[in-house]
């Protein structure tokens, strides 16, 4: 761990009771979803983590329960530093407070959060989809979402496939 | 089966202001199919006259499921997705990918492979630029400069050809090293392009940098101060007109950077014609940094010799047993790649390009994120166009310089 990371890291664990996990020099904090906002908060306003460059989630299903890690990665640019943030959600309930009054580049990367795996999140300005088309169901992004292909049409099977097309309102 | 909805204005009630409600400003498209949208980008524009209120960027109309097809593929095969994120920037993303996967599974990279990275990724910078310059001559009805920028683009993908076969989609940095050694002729056509490149800028500049009817259309269009743009997450010659220092090329070096003489250009305007600057400037950085890395090509392998990770070559597979077996284990399974989750970032033409990598012990990835710089630097576009002409909007767009394959994903 960089040593400059050292004391914000206590300072979290102590504060909030975050786990701590290391893989190859990054640094990954637990925290519980209902912390999550005021971990930001301190974290951009007292330790000058000034950019959230990642929020995105990772699907653990079926090993892991909770199944859903959501990740914050923060990075400092006044002391080139980074630190990952790491909320685990459950499947049944799958719901966060949104931070898009901490970070400002949340709003489009949760609304992506929320078209791809399906986590709401409470309190957002403009709950839409963003890359799926309106009218989608499922979230691609779960892994058993399964990985789905359109038949290409040809001339043998022209009909049978324009049949199940999506045609515009008479 | 899905089913077409109609749009009405419901959805995006709470997004424009209680005029539209009555009737009193104008809500109009602009695109998906549109020349200055650089793509299939939508905007929803709420118009005063020719004054946009308010501006909602609609995208995902190319949206094709990279991150979950690269799910469904092992760590090698996988990284042809990479190419087609990022279209003016294929090196840039098969770097990132790959450095994600050494960084996973802890593999060394030999300094000319290292030395060669940087250069083709210098030239790919240059070429996305040249792009991003051509494109925004042609929104602002210079037309000439596209085709300027288009001729020199094309001496860069030449190169491309050269060393791996394709002009765009490369594939040629793999997890180790890169795919083969560049050939003889690689070394004298990057000093040709070094050599007639920098009196093309001088062009470029003659033509725009000082062009009274260019700087009316770009100064004081479009202000970003350094708070909003890290607030949105905005990376790249975007941030770096803003007024920050921040370049990952400087501040955390990746494939030896730390050895190269070069400066970061900042700007504190934080307008369009601050982030053109910026990036004129870069093309300059970048040909020194080229050229620096040229000289001091260093000889040796291209690939690591890690087995485990890297094929063995063709000489070798007919004569040793072991080198067979591992060939035909990279080749059917892959490697394996432990349970953990790593990130990993470069700097790329747009901004920061991260990859979010977990492995989940087996041979294909559970989940890659790709962070695109596009998509971030796109979301801070409403703030930037409020108050100002449609005509302007184009402007201030062609500055952003997205790519909608870099968003979408």
């Amino acid at each position: 761990m960089d040593i400059n990371l050292e004391p914000i890291v206590k300072i979290i664990q102590e504060k909030f009771g975050a786990t701590l996990e290391e893989f190859r020099g990054e640094v990954h904090l637990f925290v519980k979803p209902e912390q999550i906002v005021e971990v930001l908060t301190q974290l951009r306003d007292e330790e000058r983590f000034e950019l959230l460059s990642v929020l995105n989630a990772v699907d653990y299903f079926p090993q892991k329960t909770p199944r859903f890690h959501v990740v914050y990665q923060l990075t400092s640019i006044s002391r080139n530093l980074s630190l990952q943030i790491r909320v685990p959600v459950n499947e049944d309930n799958p719901k966060l407070p949104t931070v898009t009054g901490v970070f400002a580049v949340a709003n489009w990367r949760e609304r992506e959060l929320l078209d791809m795996f399906g986590i709401e999140f409470e309190g957002h300005p403009d709950p839409r989809r963003i890359l799926t088309p309106e009218g989608m169901e499922g979230h691609p992004l779960r892994r058993d979402f399964p990985l789905g292909y359109e038949e290409p049409q040809f001339t043998f099977n022209f009909d049978e496939i324009r049949a199940q097309k999506p045609s515009p309102k008479e | 089966m899905t089913q077409i909805e109609e749009v009405s204005i419901d959805q995006f009630k709470h997004l424009v202001s209680e005029r539209a409600l009555t009737g009193e400003t104008m809500l109009l498209n602009m695109g998906p199919q549109h020349p200055s949208t650089h793509g299939v980008l939508r905007l929803l524009l709420e118009l005063d006259g020719e004054t946009v209120v308010n501006c909602i960027p609609d995208i995902g109309y190319l949206h094709t499921g990279i991150e979950k097809n690269m799910e469904a593929k092992t760590y090698q095969k996988a990284e042809v997705m990479t190419d087609r994120l990022d279209y003016m920037n294929p090196m840039g993303n098969n770097l990132a990918y790959v450095m994600a996967v050494e960084k996973l599974v802890d593999l060394d990279v030999p300094p000319r492979a290292q030395a060669i990275r940087v250069i083709l990724v210098e030239l790919q910078r240059i070429a996305s630029h040249l792009v991003w310059l051509g494109s925004v001559g042609l929104d602002l009805a210079a037309m000439s400069m596209f085709l300027y920028c288009f001729r020199e683009r094309e001496q860069i993908l030449d190169i491309f050809e050269l060393v791996s076969g394709q002009r765009m989609m490369t594939t040629y940095i793999r997890p180790g090293g890169v795919w083969r050694d560049v050939p003889v002729e690689f070394e004298k056509a990057v000093r040709e392009f070094l050599k007639t490149f920098p009196k093309r800028i001088d062009e470029y500049e003659k033509l725009l940098t000082k062009n009274p009817l260019f700087i009316d259309r770009m100064v004081g269009l479009g202000i970003l101060d350094a708070k909003t743009a890290l607030s949105y997450g905005v990376t790249g010659p975007m941030l770096r007109a803003s007024g920050v220092n921040w370049d990952l090329r400087k501040s955390r070096p990746y494939m030896g950077y730390e050895q190269y003489d070069f400066n970061v250009p900042v700007l504190t305007e934080g307008d369009t014609y601050a982030r053109y600057l910026v990036r004129v400037q870069e093309f300059r950085e970048s040909l020194k940094i080229i050229e620096q890395a040229l000289n001091k090509l260093p000889f040796g392998p291209v690939q690591s010799d890690n087995r485990k990770f890297v094929p063995p070559p063709r000489s070798e597979i007919g004569v040793s047993m072991e080198a067979l077996i591992h060939h035909f284990k990279l080749w059917t399974e892959g490697f394996l790649a432990p349970d953990a989750s790593i990130y990993s970032a470069v700097e790329s033409p747009r901004g920061e390009l991260g990859v979010l990598l977990a492995g989940d012990g087996g041979p294909k990835p559970r989940r890659v994120h790709m962070r695109t710089p596009s998509f971030d630097n796109l979301s801070v576009l409403p703030e930037l166009v409020k108050g100002h002409l449609v005509a302007d909007l184009v402007a201030i767009l062609a500055s952003v310089d997205i790519v909608l394959g870099d968003i979408d994903r």
